[in-house]
């Protein structure tokens, strides 16, 4: 089965097509803010790179959150209305998890930190198991030094990834036992979500794109007015 | 894959999402409306007394699949039938404006048909022809809502020049704060239009900001001459102030109007936008056509506030004269009306 991976969460926005055989076409670009610009002439060129017609897709995978609300409604947006028009299942997965995924070789706790702004970053911790991550604690909202308490509880050797990760890297180095991943692995890929999304599907973890959810992990209201996106 | 013209037909699927309605049309040929579907968000931003952006572009989300597939079920037509897909791209809420564009270029690549962006002004000009097809140009359109507040000659279907716009508050912004400030709620519009009906609109002198001076407007004065007349008269009959404040905008917008008309020879006024379904306005824009000798075009109530309708209409306009729009177009929430 043939799927399309839709990917907006943080500043970096992209796609990818894959199936059993692996990452057929990915396009990705990291230029903040520009979500909306790149994303729809992304998905021609990885249609164009993996010698498909959009007609070909069995599913649709997108990056549900948590991440930058303005960003992310771009690629919910684009994905669920794609599913819709196709008439195919949806696949969802958080950022988190993707931001984890690649990082499952590692065999120590991976602690994934994505910027929330305002101070604040959405995080999760994760186990790592033959072949993949396993989540340990749900995605949650709250203040760096909260996530730096976790860690320390632990006692666990930690892998630190994500944006948040970086942006916060000041109070995670001086941490004994604990690693900060490289800048790489800052972003959610669009590779990763169609390899996840190609394994959920195999399992028919479908969703409907009327059932899609972005996860926002903050009321409406918590979101001061901003003139930017 | 090409988003190069390739005509299926005339049906164009219109999506407007700029601020709090998530709303999605079939219009063919520019003129007959298929479908248009509305799906108004005033209940979720009333308790905030005002749009909060961040509510409005979750519920665009949540929404625009559901009034899609209505808008298509209500149109008859097949996805193939459908030539070209529109949404509007600014003014507005960039949040909220952002769902609206994604949606139409996902679709514009799934069904292979051109992707075109609307401008929201133009829109609003375009909605008087769907309830009036043989509307006769120039006129001279007010174009007033809760975001804008412009007078606008129209000369051709895509040529208009901005005569005035409001130099503070739009009209519709000045109906929501004076609201708000007499504790009626949000939004303010119909309040007052509904309290004014049982008041003396000739009880309070209310200022006429700029009433024989040049093409733009001022709300802001008045809104503050609303709350200091309140302050000092705390027993005044709401329906007095309402009627009196309505009195004072309607008069301003219409004065202005019909000089313009004079001025510009145009062959009649318009209304456009959500503040033009105040039934005094209508009511003063009949009179003033009567008096002068000129058409009146008062769209009705659903076409005047936002949908997608107009927005359909204005991208086949905007297709046929410049083509399809860039995939690459995004969101500008402070896109101007183009002038030629």
């Amino acid at each position: 089965m043939l799927i399309l991976g839709i990917e907006s969460a943080t500043g970096r926005v992209g796609c990818a097509i894959g199936g059993h055989e692996g990452v057929r076409a990915s396009v990705q670009a990291t230029r903040q803010r520009r979500h909306a610009e790149l994303l729809a002439p992304q998905i021609q060129a990885a249609c164009a790179h993996a010698d498909i017609s959009l007609r070909d897709l069995g599913a649709v995978a997108v990056d549900v959150g948590p991440g930058l609300y303005t960003g992310l409604r771009v690629g919910v947006t684009t994905a669920i209305t794609m599913a819709h028009a196709l008439r195919v299942p949806m696949v969802a997965v958080t950022s988190l998890d993707l931001v984890a995924y690649p990082l499952r070789h590692t065999g120590r706790t991976i602690t994934v930190m994505i910027d929330a702004r305002r101070g604040e970053v959405f995080h999760a911790r994760y186990g790592c198991l033959p072949g993949g991550v396993q989540r340990l604690s749900d995605p949650e909202v709250g203040a760096p030094y909260h996530v730096v308490s976790q860690i320390l509880a632990s006692d666990d050797e930690t892998l630190v990834a994500g944006d948040g990760a970086v942006l916060y890297a000041s109070m995670l180095d001086p941490l004994r036992g604990v690693e900060l991943a490289d800048p790489g692995f800052a972003h959610p890929s669009a590779e990763s979500l169609v390899l996840l999304a190609h394994a959920l599907a195999m399992r028919e973890e479908f969703v409907r794109p009327d059932e899609i959810e972005p996860l926002y992990l903050r009321r409406p209201d918590a979101q001061a007015p901003s003139p930017s996106r | 894959m090409t988003n190069g013209a390739r005509l299926r037909g005339d049906a164009i699927l219109g999506i407007e999402t700029s601020c709090d309605e998530t709303a999605v049309a079939v219009v063919a040929g520019g003129q007959q409306v298929l479908s248009s579907v509305v799906s108004s968000q005033v209940d979720l931003h009333a308790r905030y007394g005002g749009v909060v952006p961040e509510v409005a572009g979750r519920a665009h989300v949540e929404r625009l699949v559901p009034v899609m597939s209505q808008a298509l079920v209500e149109s008859a037509l097949e996805d193939s039938d459908i030539a070209a897909v529109a949404a509007t791209a600014g003014p507005g809420l960039v949040g909220a404006l952002l769902v609206g564009v994604s949606a139409a270029k996902a679709l514009a690549l799934v069904w292979d048909v051109p992707f075109v962006a609307v401008n929201h002004l133009e829109a609003h000009l375009h909605a008087a022809f769907l309830d009036e097809p043989s509307l006769e140009l120039p006129v001279v359109v007010i174009l007033v809502s809760g975001g804008h507040t412009m007078l606008v000659l129209m000369e051709d279907r895509l040529r208009y020049r901005v005569l005035g716009a409001t130099l503070d508050d739009a009209a519709g912004e000045a109906f929501d704060k004076v609201a708000r400030y007499m504790g009626l709620g949000y939004p303010g519009g119909p309040v007052i239009d509904r309290l004014s009906g049982q008041g003396d609109r000739d009880a309070i002198a209310f200022p006429r900001a700029m009433l024989h001076d040049g093409w733009n407007f001022s709300f802001s004065g008045l809104k503050t001459s609303v709350i200091n007349h309140l302050r000092r008269h705390p027993d005044s009959t709401t329906e007095d102030v309402a009627a009196s404040f309505q009195e004072a905008v309607a008069d301003v917008l219409l004065a202005k109007a019909r000089r313009a008309a004079a001025a510009h020879g145009a062959r009649g006024l318009c209304l456009a936008g959500g503040v033009a379904a105040n039934s005094r306005l209508r009511e003063m824009t009949l009179d003033a056509c009567t008096a002068d000798g000129l058409a009146a075009y008062l769209p009705s109530r659903a076409m005047c506030t936002d949908n997608a309708a107009m927005v359909a209409a204005a991208a086949w306009w905007r297709w046929q004269a410049d083509g399809p729009s860039e995939l690459t177009v995004g969101a500008d929430p402070s896109l101007g009306l183009p002038e030629t």
